[in-house]
């Protein structure tokens, strides 16, 4: 189907679903149960997982192909997010316009930075891509105040009177799609459960789907092959008369887009741009998101942004309150010594928790979360495989 | 002039401090070949080290003060710092005051275990895998590190004085015949700098003048070659770990009264100093120490009112700026040995 073969056009319907069927997914437990605050369908954290998970998968085109490692890819993601606030306030109050201008600006961006870091490579390119964002972080910060706003950053106000767009004067204007603003959708509820259906998420859902396919069509095409040939081994690139320079830039310039069009989706769901998106850490994010989910696999990225999102934003809610009533059931002594010992992992410490199962990952399974699962499933294959072959042995009649 | 000699001594102290983790970084990079992000973090847990030593000198109890009384009636209480049980009123009270030098004594058989155990747990697993793996494992566990610091201290800085005797400015235009007044400069950087370059003297001098730093420079150059002559090579880069660990911490000891020890403080220093180490070139200690200088004398010009008011934000990215330009045009970085991380 579209140009895939059979195993990726499984892993794209997959996907397909359980983008379109998030709602219902991530709500599996009733409204006003215990178990309520683990639910994460509401329309703010979907967002933010398919738009971080545009994030990683751009950034996997870069790294996981390439092996480029990356330090400065918020910087894209900043430029990305302040072209667009920029075209709603001035252009059009439409999003997708202002999504077209952040990928053609933070591709823009990224080809000039990436012209420059590339005449390097190894831990220069990871340092010279840390200048580069931190200096348009710190630019943003002070100088180019009239541009991104500074501090505050910048937002759609009541004196904005964009272009194609009929604004009263004084009302602030809303990002919308076709004169649907972003923040509408319907609620269902359903015996105890509850579902909110929201058309920011489904555009942004969409735009994640469009970038999987082409991320998947990327990793198998020629083009594929000749970035993971510069991972490998650039020098017998060269010695066949290849120059791995153009593919190496033309990776980094996608997955600068891919940046750039998460960072106008952020903005086209919530119109607001701060400078603290491009700092450093917000590179290292990403970084950490694409590793934990699986370097190089199709999938990975996207279940490290999610995983990543979730740990950040319902983990982190975790209070003593919420552990002293799981852990009623024990005797007294016990439940205040279990909290004791579980309450350092979550809640405020979540960052120590997500810490740990980094280095975990790291040095136990580099493939990431997705080698995690396929170990299990040939673990799983394997055992089924010689408990059958077991039996084989034992009903063949003795010699 | 006199504004010339202010910048330079501005940008001392911090330069003492990026080349005191730069050193660090390169003796780490140079034996052992691993690239630690996690070394922002030792500079931190430095930093707390004078923390817990000044909080274990000021633990106290309650005593009643002799001859006043609250207004119940009761007798007053105070606290009062064991030491002062220990060694008497006016020793104790030095000693308190003293906390964030004498805390360079705990500071250095801390820090070199801390490096121990770190390189023999986890770094040495990864002498054979990629650098990428080796950067993610570190800044993993800085990660751990700093959650581990602010879980037990909390998200706020915390103040550590240096001593009292330290208080106060050196005037030093005087001393060069300028009007008085007009070059000041803290004590407490005054001495930061002298101890830094105390440390940086007693780094070289070790590698340079003893048997043990002739090996581990000879296992720097040629690590295969010293294994072969019947030396264990492994034995002594672990202890060369210990002793950058023990470099950064005491960086961060020093550090604690200039900027209050904070838990993010060494992320926010691993990235200038990975700048100064590639600026100084990969695995060149002097270079290292040198860019260490340079970039924080250069950041300090770069604030004077006069030259951000003629290029604006130049103080923000002058060390990235000159990072860029250096790696561009002098591949190996300013002082960056043959072969070494050339690619």
């Amino acid at each position: 189907m579209l140009g895939l073969n059979k195993n990726d056009t499984t892993l794209f319907l997959v996907v397909l679903g359980l983008t379109l069927l998030a709602p219902f997914i991530l709500n599996p437990f009733p409204e006003g149960t215990g178990m309520a605050q683990f639910n994460a369908g509401y329309p703010d954290l979907m967002q933010r997982f398919v738009i971080f998970g545009i994030f990683a998968i751009g950034f996997n085109i870069l790294f996981g192909l390439t092996g480029y490692l990356s330090f400065g890819h918020a910087a894209f993601l900043g430029v990305g997010s302040y072209a667009a606030i920029w075209s709603l306030k001035l252009f059009t109050l439409d999003v997708i316009p202002a999504i077209i201008f952040a990928i053609i600006l933070a591709g823009a961006f990224s080809l000039l930075v990436g012209f420059i870091s590339l005449r390097r490579s190894g831990i220069y390119f990871s340092i010279l891509t840390l200048a580069f964002a931190q200096m348009s972080y710190a630019l943003a910060y002070s100088v180019l105040t009239p541009l991104t706003g500074g501090e505050t950053g910048l937002q759609i106000k009541g004196t904005d009177t964009p272009l194609l767009s009929n604004v009263a004067e004084g009302e602030i204007g809303r990002a919308n799609f076709l004169g649907m603003e972003m923040g509408s959708g319907f609620d269902w509820a359903a015996g105890g459960w509850a579902f909110t259906f929201n058309l920011g998420y489904y555009i942004a859902a969409v735009a994640m789907l469009i970038a999987f396919y082409l991320s998947i069509r990327i990793f198998r095409s020629p083009f594929g092959i000749m970035l993971r040939a510069v991972k490998s081994n650039q020098q017998r690139m060269n010695y066949t008369g290849l120059s791995p320079k153009p593919y190496t830039l033309a990776a980094f310039v996608i997955s600068g887009m891919y940046a750039g069009l998460a960072g106008g989706l952020m903005v086209a769901m919530d119109t607001q741009v701060g400078p603290e998106r491009m700092f450093w850490t917000a590179s290292g994010e990403v970084v950490i998101m694409t590793i934990l989910g699986g370097a190089g696999t199709l999938l990975g990225p996207v279940l490290g942004a999610g995983f990543i999102k979730y740990f950040e934003n319902i983990v982190s809610k975790i209070n003593k309150d919420i552990l002293h009533n799981w852990f009623a059931f024990l005797p007294d002594g016990f439940e205040d010594v279990m909290v004791s010992l579980v309450y350092p992992f979550v809640g405020k410490g979540w960052h120590l928790t997500l810490g740990i199962m980094f280095m975990l990952v790291v040095i136990f399974l580099p493939g990431g979360l997705v080698e995690g699962g396929q170990r299990l499933m040939g673990l799983f294959r394997r055992k089924s495989k010689s408990s059958e072959a077991d039996e084989a042995d034992g009903t063949e009649p003795a010699e | 002039m006199d504004q010339f000699i202010v910048q330079i001594l501005n940008g001392l102290d911090k330069g003492s401090a990026y080349a005191l983790i730069a050193l660090g970084l390169t003796l780490i990079f140079g034996t052992l070949g691993v690239v630690n992000f996690a070394h922002g973090a030792l500079f931190m847990l430095g930093s707390f080290c004078a923390v817990i030593m000044s909080r274990i000198l000021s633990a106290s109890h309650k005593v009643a003060v002799p001859g006043e009384t609250d207004f119940l009636g009761n007798p007053l209480m105070r606290d009062q710092p064991y030491v002062y049980d220990w060694f008497g009123e006016a020793a104790g009270a030095t000693i308190v005051d003293w906390a964030v030098p004498i805390s360079i004594l705990f500071a250095i058989p801390v820090m070199i275990g801390v490096g121990f155990i770190m390189e023999r747990g986890l770094i040495k697993h990864f002498y054979k895998r990629p650098h990428a793996d080796q950067i993610l494992v570190t800044f993993a566990l800085a990660i751990v590190l700093q959650e581990v610091i602010k879980y037990f201290f909390g998200a706020n800085p915390i103040q550590t004085p240096a001593p009292e005797a330290f208080d106060g400015s050196l005037d030093f235009g005087s001393w060069l015949g300028f009007d008085p007044l007009t070059i000041m400069y803290p004590y407490w950087r005054l001495v930061y700098f002298l101890f830094a370059a105390l440390i940086i003297a007693g780094v070289f001098a070790f590698l340079q003048f003893t048997t043990f730093g002739m090996v581990v420079r000879a296992g720097m150059a040629d690590r295969e070659t010293v294994g072969l002559l019947g030396i264990d090579i492994d034995k002594r880069f672990t202890l060369m770990f210990g002793i950058a660990a023990a470099v950064a911490g005491l960086a961060g000891v020093m550090y604690a009264p200039i900027v209050a020890p904070n838990y993010h403080m060494g992320m926010d220093f691993l990235v200038l100093s990975f700048v100064v180490v590639v600026v100084g070139g990969m695995g060149s200690l002097p270079g290292a120490v040198a860019a260490g200088f340079l970039l924080g004398i250069l950041e300090s010009f770069a604030s004077m009112p006069w030259m951000v008011d003629k290029l604006p934000g130049i103080n923000q990215i002058i060390i990235y700026l000159v990072a860029i330009i250096i790696l561009l045009t002098r591949p190996r970085g300013l002082m960056g040995r043959k072969g070494v991380m050339e690619d």
